[in-house]
């Protein structure tokens, strides 16, 4: 089928695409790098001088970046386990006969599709206001003191915003994932005496393996760069409590005017992201072979 | 694989399953409600917001304060502009990397994939120097652009496991019964890709709806969608919970109703075919 003629084709039809992603990756990371190394302040344009590492040394050795590097890995790893631990549980039960699965599904599938900016916005003032959220609410009427969740606990809040988030979406894989589940297999172990841990480990959780390996590649992508959350909630404070990566690279290029110091940042947010991808792509790539 | 359940454990199944659909819907359901009270009733405790009256004074309130038509335009614009934009690129790609697969044809998707690994973040500060000197701030025409790029990856990857799925036979078959190359691509791939192009579509309306890292740096007002509309009421500002949520609601609702139709393909779209 594959003929020298349809090679050639085949070729054609590629290359806008490639020639495009390879511009779009290219392009502006190289400039990334090259204002990374200068003084270049957006304040006082024309001013540019060549830097030398000095961005990257002030960049790392600010206290806000190991808050902010600490934060987004707290952020990354938080979400994961509550989607994840959230996800199997949540399939598990949805994956037994019971009436309504439709509607029940279309409910528990709802929170993917709300835009960032109305789910952060959402849980801040009806929710986790202390004075008119829905929790001061309840706090009040059990007679106890309202809790500020995003002055107190900005990072565990904005967590757990982001995991609502997320939860659907690795329900529905493991969901998906588990429908694929041998009941055969299950039921001859159910007659062996294998009691329902037993049968969660040896059998449920190995099934789920390269489903849940998915929804840790395809999460981590987007977690290592939330960002509409935190700027509608806490601007990433108290501080720099709810800082991430994106976060304190936007502040210090767009707020602060600082574009080389927010490019040497954007150039470790880079480095930080492949050292991840490279892990994660390997994992990935085994699961597509198989 | 029917297996016998009892009534009790199906009822307590029912109950548990339907508890938590419902609280894990509750803040949805919850701002739907609170659009339609009155601002001054939308900060009472739950029970007597149930109770209080209903009124439409916030939706025409919202209006009057930003031009949600303007907002949602440019979200239809921007989302299936770029769809449409990454389909052209895409379909020809994916066809000749699932029909006309060479040595490097994996190693070439893997790539593609990376590209989005690349946080945007570190493009940041060139991407908006760019669009300033270019004059394309708060344009649609360059975010539309941006999110073509930003999904031109998943988009193939999607687009190339449906491809790869349609087997290489039947055109062999249809080419011993003399069809030609025209026929070929009309009569029979057409209507077998057709499924998988709708699926990607939609789903990737649904991405660039959403998405609100470009769309909050690179928008102001006249180009800004419903990403950037939400998030002006982001500083409080004496009550506004019935305001945010009827916009919230008009910001989420057609996306949600796509969202619902598409929900089957999701799975299999957003884990590129590795999960079905």
């Amino acid at each position: 089928m594959a003929t020298e003629h349809s090679r050639t084709a085949a070729r054609l039809m590629v290359s806008p695409a490639v020639i495009l992603l390879f511009l779009w990756m290219i392009v502006p990371l190289a400039m990334t790098v090259y204002f990374s190394f200068l003084r270049y302040n957006l304040l006082n344009p024309g001013m540019e001088s060549w830097a030398g590492f000095s961005n990257y040394t002030y960049f790392l050795k600010q206290a806000a970046f190991w808050d902010a590097l600490w934060n987004t890995l707290t952020l990354v790893v938080g979400v994961l386990i509550i989607t994840v631990v959230g996800g199997i549980a949540l399939a598990l039960l949805l994956d037994q006969p019971f009436f309504g699965q439709g509607i029940v599904r279309v409910m528990v599938i709802a929170p993917f599709f709300v835009m960032p900016t109305v789910s952060a916005l959402v849980w801040k003032n009806m929710f986790m206001n202390p004075v008119n959220g829905m929790f001061a609410h309840i706090a009040k009427f059990f007679g106890l003191q309202p809790f500020d969740f995003l002055s107190h606990a900005p990072l565990a809040s904005i967590i757990v915003i982001v995991a609502w988030s997320w939860l659907p979406f690795a329900t529905l894989i493991l969901l998906t994932a588990l429908q694929s589940l041998d009941r055969e297999q299950m039921e001859a172990a159910e007659m062996d005496g294998a009691n329902w841990i037993n049968r969660f480990i040896y059998l449920t959780l190995p099934h789920l393996t390269r489903s849940i390996t998915v929804v840790i590649l395809i999460q981590t992508i987007f977690l290592l760069s939330v960002f509409a959350e935190i700027l509608v909630t806490t601007n990433g404070g108290p501080g720099t409590a709810s800082t991430n990566l994106p976060y304190l690279v936007y502040a210090q290029s767009l707020l602060n005017f600082d574009v080389g110091g927010g490019s040497a940042g954007g150039i470790i947010a880079v480095i930080l992201a492949n050292i991840v991808a490279i892990f994660l792509m390997r994992m990935i790539g085994k699961n597509l072979e198989a | 694989m029917s297996r016998k359940v009892s009534a009790t454990r199906k009822g307590i199944v029912t109950a548990a399953a339907w508890a938590v659909g419902f609280l894990i819907f509750f803040p949805i359901l919850w701002i739907i409600i609170l659009g339609f009270k009155s601002e001054g009733d939308a900060i009472k405790a739950p029970l007597a917001v149930l109770t209080s009256a209903w009124t439409l004074d916030s939706y025409h309130e919202v209006q009057e304060r930003s031009n949600y038509a303007l907002h949602f335009w440019n979200s239809v614009i921007l989302s299936v502009g770029s769809t449409l934009v990454a389909l052209a690129i895409a379909i020809p790609a994916a066809w000749a990397m699932a029909f006309v697969p060479g040595k490097r044809t994996k190693d070439l998707l893997m790539w593609m994939l990376s590209t989005k690994m690349m946080p945007a973040v570190g493009v940041l500060v060139p991407m908006y120097l760019m669009f300033r000197d270019f004059g394309l701030l708060d344009s649609r025409i360059g975010l539309v652009g941006v999110l073509t790029m930003i999904n031109l990856p998943i988009v193939i990857w999607m687009l190339y496991t449906y491809f790869k799925e349609i087997p290489g036979e039947i055109l062999e078959a249809a080419r011993m019964d003399g069809a030609g190359l025209k026929a070929e691509i009309l009569y029979i791939l057409t209507p077998m890709a057709v499924p998988g192009i709708a699926s990607t579509l939609l789903l990737n309306i649904i991405l660039a709806w959403n998405e609100a890292f470009w769309t909050l740096q690179l928008t102001t007002s006249q180009a800004a969608p419903l990403t950037q509309f939400i998030a002006s009421y982001s500083s409080p500002e004496g009550l506004f919970y019935a305001k945010l949520s009827a916009a919230s609601t008009m910001a989420i609702a057609p996306i949600l109703i796509l969202g619902w139709f598409s929900q089957k393909q999701l799975v299999r779209g957003l884990t590129f075919g590795a999960v079905k």
